[in-house]
């Protein structure tokens, strides 16, 4: 193998985009060949995706054990591929998944891991990597010593380009692991919401919503921008939103392009959550909220007057063009 | 049931970060010293199994001779004894290193039916430590728990996880190590007398050495190097619209249109 292994999260054929992110960014570092390894029932399915990228050879592991996540069993099975195929470098996305899966690999194989990077760049036979610590208030710098190193990746924030390359060439290792001790024993999905650390638009309320039925305008703007839907602490905290919507330091940290914070007045732990957003919109009636300090656009208004107008702008725009 | 639960003093989440001159670090001058909020719930979940199956909680930290008092509010909220292991002689570790550690004092006693840990600490974010550790005791593990019960026997875990746009629900065998994600309890605060009680409980002390490892060693077979750091690049002076709220939606719509590109 040599070259470049990417660890692949997929589910009924569908693989998680940072799958992706992970597969182009491999491609872009050029340390030679780039393979992907999926597991799970219509593992074989995202060759055509992953092909596209330039990934060259696809493993699969569709049987059992493997068609229910087990970190121990999956982590032997990486581990063992890596030692088969002595890859230099093994991207891992940092999802739930990637966060339980790729400590573990480091253990068995006393590889080093960087987690959660936000920029991966060849420097020789090597990579520059940094990634952000204390919630993204600053950026570390490291080395990844010996080989295989492990990264993974932070969603959204490697860029995916258009795919056109062939189907890669599909093949099944031979590996063998222990009886799984963490067995998934069941999954449920979400409705069709989009999840906030992958959304590329992120509205978010905060106190100044007032309360929850008052979220109906966030969600008639959401809609119109087609974004996901998200929060400050206290709010979720209130029982306002669920839980999963929580943005912040001890939430979920998103890199969307566009994130509107609406009466929220962008306190340091909320601030550090939304730090990598592309542009950030505040909608505050206090001219002086600190939110206003990290925006690129900032609205002074009355919430209940400016998100009704901005949606009615929105669909406006959206209707000339 | 015996459980540990793996304890980290980080900086408080509202302080604001500043450099060494030399880049080397952070500034730590002024900083106020907290548990890593992660670890409360970890703690909280572990007093609770206590309650429920009977059995000890011990706190287990390794760092500074500041993180007793991390451990200290650990007591206070209820853990029965701790054991600190101090950083002495050893310089710079990566997450392998910290996890040796950390496994070395846990083998220092046997019987232990669960490790509890924070999903991340929110100093350096690696969300590291869980897994790690589990791999080096060779114990199955789940990470960004928001739920568990344990059998009648205590033998086995159910625990629910969350994924991005979904729960799962994993069973584990014990011993077994589990993350704390927010959401699993509601942190316990320390009462006075709980307070009072926690200076005479017992926080044993060791270190590397003691342990049987070599902190030079340690430094010197580093997988993981950091290099510096620096501040993120600072955001762009904001454009701030006041007025008709009508007027300043339409132009923040062409600002988005035709400056920003987003739309
Ligand atoms: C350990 C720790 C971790 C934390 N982690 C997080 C985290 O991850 N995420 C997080 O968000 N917080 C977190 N917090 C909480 C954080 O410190 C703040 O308390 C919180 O972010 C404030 O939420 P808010 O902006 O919604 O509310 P507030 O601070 O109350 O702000 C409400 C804003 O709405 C504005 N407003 C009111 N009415 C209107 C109106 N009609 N029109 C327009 N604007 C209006 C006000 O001017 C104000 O700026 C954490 C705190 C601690 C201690
Ligand atoms: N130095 C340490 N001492 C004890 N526990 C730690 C230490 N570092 C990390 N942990 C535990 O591991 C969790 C995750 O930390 P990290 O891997 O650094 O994100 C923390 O929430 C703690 O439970």
């Amino acid at each position: 193998m040599s070259g470049i292994l990417v660890v692949l999260e997929q589910w009924e054929g569908r693989v998680r985009r940072v799958g992706l992110e992970a597969c182009a960014t491999a491609v872009r570092l050029g340390h030679g060949p780039v393979s992907a390894v999926a597991f799970g029932a219509g593992a074989e399915a995202v060759a055509e995706a992953v092909g596209g990228l330039g990934v060259e050879e696809l493993l699969v592991l569709p049987d059992t054990p493997f068609d229910r996540y087990s970190s121990d069993a999956f982590a032997e099975a990486v581990a063992e591929i890596v030692r088969q195929g002595e890859p230099s470098l093994v991207l891992f996305g940092a999802t739930a998944f990637g966060k339980d899966l790729a400590p573990r690999v480091s253990g068995l194989l006393k590889a080093g891991l960087a987690s959660d990077v936000t920029g991966i760049d060849p420097d020789g036979d090597d990579v520059a990597i940094t990634r952000p610590v204390y919630a993204g208030k600053a950026l570390q710098r490291v080395r990844i010593v010996g080989t295989p190193k492990l990264v993974s990746l932070r969603p959204n924030v490697q860029p995916v380009g258009a795919g056109g390359g062939p189907v890669a060439r599909v093949s099944r290792p031979a590996v063998e692991v222990g009886a799984p001790r963490a067995v998934v024993t069941g999954t449920e999905r979400n409705d069709e919401t989009v999840e906030l650390t992958e959304a590329s638009r992120i509205v978010s309320g905060g106190r100044g919503m007032k309360a929850s039925e008052n979220f109906r305008l966030l969600d008639e703007l959401a809609a119109v921008l087609g974004a996901a839907v998200g929060s400050s602490r206290p709010v979720a905290d209130e029982g306002w939103v669920p839980h999963s919507y929580h943005v912040g330091q001890t939430g979920k940290v998103v890199s969307p392009d566009l994130y509107v914070a609406v009466g929220i007045s962008g306190a340091i732990q909320h601030v550090a959550g939304i730090s990598n957003s592309k542009c950030i919109v505040a909608i505050n009636n206090d001219p002086d909220a600190p939110i206003f300090k990290v925006a690129n656009y900032g609205v002074v208004g009355d919430l209940f007057q400016v998100v009704p107008a901005l949606t009615a702008a929105l669909k406006a725009h959206l209707d000339a063009s | 049931m015996k459980i540990a639960v793996l304890v980290k003093q980080v900086p408080d989440t509202a302080t604001r970060i500043q450099l060494a001159s030399d880049g080397s670090g952070i500034n730590t001058a002024g900083i106020k010293w907290v548990l890593n909020p992660y670890d409360e719930f970890a703690i909280e979940e572990a007093l609770k199994l206590r309650d429920q199956h009977s059995g000890e909680v011990v706190l287990v930290s390794f760092g500074p001779a500041r993180v007793e008092e991390a451990i200290r509010q650990g007591l206070a909220m209820g853990a029965d004894r701790a054991i600190w292991v101090s950083d002495d002689g050893v310089a710079d570790v990566d997450y392998l290193g910290r996890a040796q550690i950390l496994v070395a004092a846990l083998s220092q006693e046997a019987d232990w039916d669960l490790v509890l840990v924070g999903k991340q600490a929110v100093d350096d974010d690696a969300a590291q430590t869980g897994p790690l550790v589990a791999a080096l005791l060779d114990w199955p593990q789940a990470m960004v728990v928001l739920g568990l019960t344990v059998d009648a026997a205590g033998r086995r875990i159910t625990a629910t996880r969350e994924l991005e746009g979904a729960t799962e629900t994993v069973e584990l065998t014990l011993p077994a190590v589990l993350g704390a994600q927010r959401g699993l309890n509601v942190p316990r605060y320390p009462t006075l007398p709980n307070i009072m009680k926690a200076k005479r409980k017992e926080v044993r002390h060791t270190s590397a050495a003691d342990l049987g490892l070599d902190g030079a060693q340690l430094t010197a077979d580093r997988r993981v190097v950091v290099e510096g750091y620096q501040l993120p690049p600072p955001r762009p002076e904001p454009k701030v619209l006041t007025g008709d709220p009508a007027e300043a939606a339409a132009t923040l719509v062409k600002l988005l249109h035709n400056e920003a590109q987003i739309l």
